[in-house]
């Protein structure tokens, strides 16, 4: 009887401690969920990859998405995704506020690409709190796109369609 | 003949021409392959600003101070663009403070370029990180002067002769860049 209790206590005291850790670790080294305005945040059924874009701007036929530059517009006034809009940037305000106003009277079913392009994908303050406000006012059909490091490496390198200007 | 039976066969068996050739055939395709990546590699090099005279240009600080980026020739300029939504940037701002003030007389000059579209912002971080070296706005023009500034953060070493010596595009590591640096200021 007492040879038990003292296995029961001591398996609660193993698998308490084992939890503990885990707890500890993922908030230590940032393995847990990811905060809301993180680009790591998307989930990755919505991300695009560039040559998936590539491929439907290329393509003819009536389902082009909608592309929009959601940071910063120094960058995109540099170089930007052939026929993107510039939206606002996702980390500010008055950035996601010329997002909504720019999306406010489409229909909720409108193909959007939001895109960045500023940083290292886990580094972008833009494109994770831009997909939140979309999914928040009712957008279905939104996707991300995967940009690893920046615009000028994974888009205009490649020889990917850019334009310039305002 | 069962799998373990082939496998024992390749392992120990004499091996045959056909799948010699095969094997060579591949390793060749294989070294073609990154003979060729080397080749795009190196064009995409000499397509940059490395080893090229680095773009003028002329802006005021923060401190209302013309910098114009001719008159630190004789020295080794580190041109940091950098944003405050950047946070890979303000990982790396420390060390060029620390950076300035080390090798400062040593003949380094760091140069701040601030890509964002709000100067105030920009203004309020320079005073938070205590940045000890100018810090001016950058814009398209001067992104585009530099090869497209597509992505942060984005350092150039430049040499005392005015010569673009070094391209760091994204994360780099900061001992990398340290090392660089001292080689440059060693031939100073």
């Amino acid at each position: 009887m007492k040879l038990s209790l003292i296995r029961t206590t001591g398996t609660i005291a193993v698998l308490a401690f084992l939890f503990a850790a885990h707890t500890q670790i993922h908030s230590q080294f940032g393995w847990g969920a990811p905060p809301p305005e993180s680009a790591a945040s998307i989930p990755s059924a919505q991300l695009l990859q560039p040559d998936e874009l590539n491929r439907l701007l290329h393509a003819s036929g009536a389902n082009k998405p909608l592309v929009l530059q959601v940071g910063s517009h120094m960058l995109f006034a540099q170089a930007h995704i052939a026929g993107a809009e510039y939206a606002g940037s996702g980390s500010q305000p008055d950035g996601l506020n010329q997002l909504r106003t720019r999306v406010a009277l489409l229909p909720r079913k409108t193909f959007i690409v939001l895109y960045c392009g500023c940083c290292p994908w886990s580094r972008c303050p833009n494109v994770g709190p831009a997909f939140k406000l979309l999914q928040d006012m009712g957008f279905t059909n939104v996707k991300v796109l995967y940009i690893a490091n920046n615009l000028g490496s994974d888009w205009v390198d490649k020889g990917y369609p850019v334009e310039r200007g305002q | 003949m069962n799998a373990a039976n082939k496998v024992l066969t390749v392992i120990q068996g004499v091996p045959h021409p056909r799948r010699v050739f095969v094997f060579a055939a591949r390793v060749g395709y294989l070294l073609a392959a990154l003979l060729l990546a080397a080749c795009i590699a190196a064009g995409a090099q000499t397509a940059t600003l490395v080893g090229k005279k680095a773009p003028e240009f002329t802006r005021t600080d923060f401190n209302g101070a013309k910098i114009h980026l001719s008159n630190f020739r004789g020295k080794v300029v580190l041109l940091d663009f950098w944003a405050t939504w950047c946070a890979s940037c303000q990982v790396e701002m420390p060390s060029f403070v620390q950076w300035q003030r080390e090798y400062g007389p040593r003949g380094l000059q760091v140069i701040g370029i601030s890509m964002d579209d709000d100067p105030a912002s920009a203004r309020k971080l320079s005073v938070k990180l205590k940045l000890n070296y100018p810090v001016v706005m950058g814009d398209e023009n001067l992104g585009e002067l530099y090869g497209g500034v597509l992505g942060l953060p984005l350092t150039y070493l430049i040499d005392g002769n005015g010569i673009v010596r070094s391209k760091f595009q994204g994360e780099t590591d900061l001992k990398t860049i340290e090392k660089q640096l001292k080689a440059l200021l060693d031939k100073h």
